[in-house]
């Protein structure tokens, strides 16, 4: 049960990422690449009609966490508790950003909410990176100094940055050097998602260029992942082990190979939407196999005084977990159909649709 | 110790405080939304579309509104309330994950939909569009009441040796009997305040003779839903909801009241009073003797326990904050009732539109049905207190360990910095929204 509610939430924060990831990504393709008005408006647009219903995913799957695994939860929210405030305070600078910015006509207001939605979407794939990053490096859980525990064994509390800046360190902060190749990681691989929706959902100007910054930007990605790996082994020795113990998991970062690689062929795709699909796959391949190197742990203890957080010692009992069960497929199944419903409706390229309420 | 738990409950009011103005209207402006629609479809009266479209906006700005506060309040549980959310996440995680899974997201896909799609699927879709939002929004408040109510009062549960809550039935939680009466409060609340701003707008069109039309029509329609609203709000539902506090919370009834000492022969019911601490009395007070006592239990003569049968540590912390919350809900519950019926009258007798003192009282009366619901959720939370799961658990135990009142203060400021700045916005965009009206669109 405690599997099934694991794969359950990490198919609902995938769906996320891929589908708030496009959003991420055009805000960042929109800081650095819209010059003309015109490339602004639709590039908000592309993201605008979209964002909130993606957002739901985030919400699903917060509450199915907080569901099935409350103490996990409850650990991990507070103990990186400023990283997640500042997180909720770029989310609502970028959602105001959408959703206002073509309410009036002034170029300073305009200006004013381009640059918030640019750079808080920016700064959130920066730091869903360097989340990613501290889960894989994990925590001193306990906080515990000199062998003496300050909390409970789940329990902890991370500064923003430690005086090493080093994940290495006996009590490493949130931001630290494998932390932040991390977040470039993700920066990158959600710009280039949302370069490919923008050329996907719109007829800008820039979408060849886009295409050719795509190319670019994948060059950095695959000399990134290849470096990435190298440290990766350096601050957490085990990740390999469970590719060894089961094999089949090797089909995550084989999804994820397929993207990278296919991604220099961007210039000669038929269509656009397979460049798209093949980002999705960097996405879902790279968050699945940080997953599948830890499982079933959920959040390393980088000390010996207290044991590892798993799906196991961290979920609600048996019987919550199964009557979930049946309403939470049954939900997943609704968020399915109207993400189709709606984006069939709403389908086809955005630049004549109506915008700003 | 002391400071963590006050920054973090002060943190939690004031986040929930201002996520709670959104909500509340778009509750009950979708089901006028509906309304509107409804009628545009009977009568075929391009007006009434428009009235829908035009709300639809002011729902829209609220809507986004409500989302970006609204996410702050899922991601708290886990960030200042950690310990609360390891020992009851295994129970409220069940209702508040339903919340997101299905009533937000009805409510944001349709809202999209109804917004951008009208021209794409014909009028009977439109309506049908209109009415998922609604049933979102209004699912939305009960999934969260939901949650309410059981740490109101719990049921369904078992708790474990290390403290854990842990759920046994499921289906209690839906039919935990303080749920239905605080649901049909609340969202006939939110019709009220959704009324009064639809009433205030028309008024404002009237009195500043433009779009006199819509002013009209709004007029009729928020008149009309608010008197309905106003009195359904008090009773049945303000009075059932009273009994159930009595009956499962008395030390929190007998200070919402403002009892004091229990009286032999039945308690009298303070219209005006201020509670005195030190001397444990009312000073000023205007009261009816035996009314409550028959309010509470039809009998006028039935004893109700005063604050004096308990206790300190069963009592509310904060007594005064809850007495005067639960006397401002209730005296502008009554004055709502007042002006709208009067309203009506001259409605009804066709003197309402030319009659300016009482467009105006009903103009600048807007921002009271606010007040009223945020006080009538504090009476729910003040009462409840000094535990968070009432009876057994207490706010006390239930913040994060580890998060310091340091970081608790930095957030705290941070929020409010950030909220004033989207409070701002928000009454800048309804106003420019407000001002352009509902004219026909033409695209």
């Amino acid at each position: 049960m405690e599997v099934f509610w694991y794969i359950m939430i990490a198919i609902v924060l995938a769906v996320f990422f891929i589908l708030d990831g496009y959003d991420f990504g055009a805000g960042i393709i929109h800081l650095f690449f819209a010059k003309k008005e015109k490339d602004k408006v639709v590039i908000a647009k592309s993201a605008g009609l979209f964002w909130d219903s993606n957002e739901v995913w985030l919400v699903a799957g917060g509450g199915m966490l907080f569901m099935a695994f409350p103490t996990f939860y409850a650990s991990v929210f507070s103990g990186f508790y400023l990283p997640l405030i500042i997180v909720l305070w770029l989310i609502i600078f970028r959602a105001i950003g959408l959703e206002f910015r073509n309410q009036f006509k002034y170029q300073m207001w305009k200006d004013i909410w381009d640059t918030s939605f640019g750079v808080s979407s920016l700064l959130l794939a920066l730091f869903f990176g360097i989340a990613l990053g501290n889960i894989v490096r994990g925590v001193n859980l306990g906080g515990v100094e000199n062998g003496i525990s300050a909390h409970e064994g789940h329990y902890f509390f991370l500064p923003l940055w430690d005086s090493s800046f080093s994940p290495l360190s006996e009590t490493p902060g949130i931001i630290d050097w494998f932390t932040i190749i991390i977040g470039v990681i993700s920066v990158i691989t959600l710009a280039i998602h949302g370069a490919n929706w923008v050329v996907l959902k719109t007829n800008s100007s820039i979408n060849q260029k886009l295409k050719s910054v795509v190319f670019k930007l994948n060059i950095v990605l695959a000399i990134l992942t290849v470096f990435s790996l190298f440290v990766w082994q350096i601050v957490n020795p085990n990740s390999l082990n469970n590719f060894i113990d089961k094999p089949y998991l090797i089909v995550f970062p084989i999804i994820y190979f397929i993207g990278l690689v296919g991604l220099f062929f961007i210039k000669k795709l038929k269509r656009d939407i397979h460049a798209f699909w093949l980002s999705t796959l960097l996405i879902v391949g790279g968050i699945t196999s940080s997953l599948a190197s830890l499982f079933p742990v959920i959040l390393p203890s980088i000390n010996d005084t207290h044991e590892s957080l798993t799906i196991y010692n961290t979920s609600a009992p048996e019987y919550g977990l199964s009557v979930a069960l049946t309403w939470g497929v049954i939900g997943v199944i609704l968020l399915v159909i109207y993400a189709i419903v709606q984006k069939r409706l709403l389908g086809g390229k955005v630049d004549k649709m109506d915008y700003g309420h | 110790m002391e400071d963590m738990l006050f920054y973090d409950r002060l943190q939690f009011a004031f986040t929930i405080t201002f996520h709670y103005i959104f909500p509340q209207l778009t509750m009950g402006l979708s089901l006028l939304i509906v309304f509107f629609k409804w009628r545009y479809l009977r009568n075929s009266n391009e007006q009434y579309n428009n009235a829908a479209k035009f709300l639809m906006k002011i729902f829209a700005i609220n809507f986004t509104m409500g989302v970006v506060t609204g996410i702050p309040m899922e991601f708290q549980f886990g960030t200042n309330w950690a310990k609360f959310s390891e020992l009851t996440g295994g129970i409220i995680g069940q209702t508040l994950a339903m919340e997101g899974m299905f009533s937000f997201f009805l409510e944001s896909s349709f809202l999209a939909l109804f917004i951008f799609g009208e021209k794409l699927m014909g009028q009977k879709l439109h309506l049908l569009t209109g009415f998922l939002v609604f049933l979102g929004s209004w699912a939305s408040g009960w999934f969260i009441l939901a949650t309410n109510a059981w740490m109101q009062h719990p049921v369904g549960y078992e708790i474990l040796e290390n403290g854990k809550f842990v759920l046994q039935n499921f289906s209690a939680l839906f039919s935990n009997p303080w749920l239905l009466p605080a649901f049909l409060h609340n969202q006939l609340a939110s019709v009220v305040t959704s009324s009064f701003v639809v009433a205030s707008i028309g008024a404002f069109y009237v009195l500043r003779n433009k779009q006199v039309e819509y002013g009209k029509l709004f007029l009729k329609v928020g008149v009309t839903f608010g008197l309905v609203s106003s009195l359904l709000v008090a009773f049945p539902t303000g009075d059932w909801n009273a009994k159930n506090v009595a009956k499962h919370q008395p030390a929190a009834f007998a200070a919402m009241e403002g009892i004091f000492e229990t009286e032999e022969a039945g308690a009298e019911i303070v219209l005006i009073g201020q509670p005195n601490m030190v001397e444990k009395k009312l000073d000023n007070k205007i009261a009816v003797p035996n009314i409550l006592s028959f309010l509470t239990h039809q009998d006028w003569n039935k004893q109700i326990p005063g604050m004096d049968q308990f206790k300190k540590e069963e009592l509310p912390d904060n007594i005064p904050a809850l007495y005067y919350s639960y006397h401002i809900m209730v005296g502008l519950g009554t004055i709502f009732i007042g002006v709208m019926a009067l309203a009506l009258f001259f409605l009804w007798r066709k003197k309402l539109f030319t009659l300016k003192p009482l467009l105006w009282v009903i103009m600048f009366l807007v921002p009271f049905p606010y007040i009223a619901n945020l006080t009538g959720w504090y009476v729910a939370e003040l009462g409840r207190q000094p535990y968070l799961v009432y009876g057994l658990l207490k706010t006390s135990d239930g913040i994060s360990p580890t998060v310091s009142s340091g970081n608790t203060l930095f957030t705290l400021l941070g929020f409010v910095a950030l909220y004033m700045l989207l409070g701002l916005l928000f009454l800048v965009l309804v106003g420019k929204t407000i001002n352009v009206g509902p004219k026909p669109q033409t695209h």
